[in-house]
């Protein structure tokens, strides 16, 4: 449905993005997932016909973005980063002009305007205007404009910024629901966001992709070791020298919290079972044992991060960290 | 050409919500109508001057009231549209609903003709209330409406090159201050063309630059002469305005 053929775009000296090369089938729902700066908006921007490429070629639903833009604007829904509304529009005026500009007109164009007042909840708020709203729901009334002409590709940056933990899970349960029938491509910096509705993500950093996959394949790609977890409550002093005597384990790291610990041990060998008899045999006060898978978060900042930035420890350190946060945080997913 | 609609429609109602443009409206009516006040009681005391002298007299409205006014309405105009035309197209860069437009499928042609066309109708809104200064006239007195009606066409078609100039001067920058003082700048040069041509004389280069500059081509007009090459002179330059906006919209994609 979309096809990017090594793009390039420049800004005088300054490369944004460098010979991007990807796809998205029909019906896929893609993330474009990077730090600030990284070219995410720029390659949407090119997607949009919003401006030329320096280089390459870039093909929407068969239609190219230079030469057809027109046929390719028809077929594409796009919010951009700031949800571009006229705060002087009520809700339904925003979207009557919308429509109309996307060539919807009469019972047609009623029709889109109550579909996606109901599916992005703007009932409440239709007859008032734009520029009273909050940020949220300004930016749902950005997801009804790119919806609203039943577009075959979805393009959406950062569709889910500004919104409260429930509305986030509400558009990601909406854009879910619009895989399969639709091609979306949404850029996120927000990792459980990429893993939680997309099949496929794309980690671009510093104007070129550098990673390309499923989630779960991008995270037993870049792993090389098991991790595990644990957590005691009385530790004897000499524990992380009797647990590194246990068959199977590589290294452990005693640097998180009291009684908390991080074990390394082979890929495909699970020390689970021997971790916790020792424990128990000893009453060393077993409360948690978990393996923990690598998260995409380290997958993230393992590929964005400068090589020299890497010491031996930090791997595991983001490990520790992130198992923490795991448990405190609650990240909505 | 529906899409076109669309965008007028809209940028009307933007115009409509916005206090700038009650504001500029008032404005605009009242200097107009105070210029028409004092150019008629100047006219009345001139009248019965005459009339305590001669024991009559014939005073011609046309010349003493209306070519008047629409010589000074100019000013009004330079001083006026510019604030309706800033926001056109440096609002919409800043806010970012640029993109919006620009990722729909209207033409950029469309773009730059909606734009041009809800100011435009504006305009005409405006100019057509400042009728009832003849219209009132003409309960008490005589006078040829002819040069009238020629004269109020000369008020569109500058008014409608002054809001071209608004335009793309709006398209150059995404700050709107900015846009009007452009506008504002370039309105004066293209008047004060006449001032250099007129310097010149009646030499090959003074016509040329009189030539650019509206004001022989307006005050034809006012005069109730209606010449071809005063309306090519304004058809053209319309054009090269939109035109201009159109290619600098475009180069902004670019960049």
């Amino acid at each position: 449905m979309i096809d990017v053929q090594q793009i390039t775009k420049r800004y005088g000296q300054h490369t944004a993005i460098d010979r991007v090369t990807f796809s998205v089938a029909k019906g896929e729902v893609l993330a474009f997932l990077g730090p600030n700066g990284a070219g995410k908006t720029t390659t949407m921007r090119i997607l949009t016909c919003f401006m030329p490429p320096t280089e390459g070629r870039a093909t929407v639903a068969g239609y190219d973005c230079l030469e057809q833009s027109m046929d390719v604007k028809r077929r594409i829904g796009y919010l951009p980063e700031t949800p571009p509304v006229y705060q002087e529009l009520t809700v339904q005026e925003y979207l009557r002009f919308v429509g109309r500009l996307r060539g919807l007109a009469g019972a047609v164009l009623t029709t889109a305007m109550s579909r996606e007042i109901e599916r992005l909840g703007l009932g409440s708020v239709q007859h008032r205007l734009i520029g009273n709203l909050s940020r949220g729901y300004r930016q749902r009334v950005g997801l009804a404009q790119a919806l609203i002409h039943d577009p075959p590709v979805l393009i959406l940056d950062e569709p889910t910024v500004g919104l409260d933990p429930k509305q986030i899970i509400e558009i990601r349960e909406l854009i879910k629901s619009l895989a399969g029938s639709h091609s979306v491509i949404l850029s996120t910096h927000i990792l459980p966001e990429a893993t939680a509705v997309c099949q496929r993500v794309v980690i671009i950093s510093g104007g070129r992709i550098v990673a390309e996959d499923t989630p779960d394949r991008l995270s037993t790609r870049l792993r090389h070791s098991e991790k595990i977890a644990l957590t005691l409550t009385r530790p004897p002093g000499d524990v992380e020298a009797r647990l590194r005597q246990v068959d199977g384990v590589l290294d452990v790291h005693g640097n998180g919290p009291a009684g908390h610990f991080l074990l390394e041990s082979h890929l495909g060998k699970d020390i689970r079972e021997d971790i916790a008899r020792l424990a128990v045999t000893n009453n060393w006060g077993l409360i948690e044992l978990k393996l923990i898978s690598m998260t995409l978060e380290d997958v993230f900042l393992k590929l964005t991060r400068h090589e020299e930035e890497l010491t031996p420890g930090s791997d595991a350190a983001a490990g520790l960290a992130s198992a923490v946060n795991e448990n405190n945080m609650g990240v909505p997913s | 050409m529906t899409r076109v609609n669309t965008l007028v429609a809209k940028e009307l109602r933007s115009y409509f919500v916005s206090p700038v443009v009650y504001v500029v409206g008032a404005v605009f009516l009242l200097i107009v109508g105070l210029l028409a006040y004092i150019y008629i009681v100047f006219t009345g005391a001139q009248a019965i001057q005459l009339m305590q002298v001669q024991g009559q007299a014939q005073i011609n409205l046309n010349d003493l009231v209306f070519r008047n006014l629409f010589s000074s309405i100019r000013f009004v105009l330079l001083i006026v549209l510019p604030i309706l035309t800033m926001r056109l197209f440096a609002e919409e860069k800043k806010l970012r609903t640029f993109e919006l437009l620009m990722t729909s499928p209207i033409g950029l042609n469309e773009i730059v003709a909606g734009k041009f066309m809800s100011v435009f109708v504006l305009f005409l809104g405006l100019l057509g209330l400042t009728g009832l200064i003849p219209l009132t006239l003409a309960l008490f007195s005589d006078f040829d409406w002819y040069p009238i009606l020629t004269g109020y066409v000369g008020l569109a078609l500058l008014g409608a090159l002054f809001l071209s100039v608004g335009v793309l001067a709006s398209a150059l920058t995404e700050n709107q201050i900015v846009a009007a003082f452009v506008s504002f700048g370039l309105l004066l040069f293209l008047w004060l063309l006449a001032g250099v041509g007129s310097l010149l004389g009646d030499t090959p280069a003074g016509q040329v630059i009189s030539y650019l500059s509206f004001m022989e081509h307006y005050d034809h007009l006012v005069r109730g002469l209606v010449d071809t090459r005063d309306l090519v002179y304004f058809a053209s330059a319309l054009i090269l305005m939109l035109f201009l906006t159109h290619r600098v919209v475009d180069s902004t994609r670019w960049k």
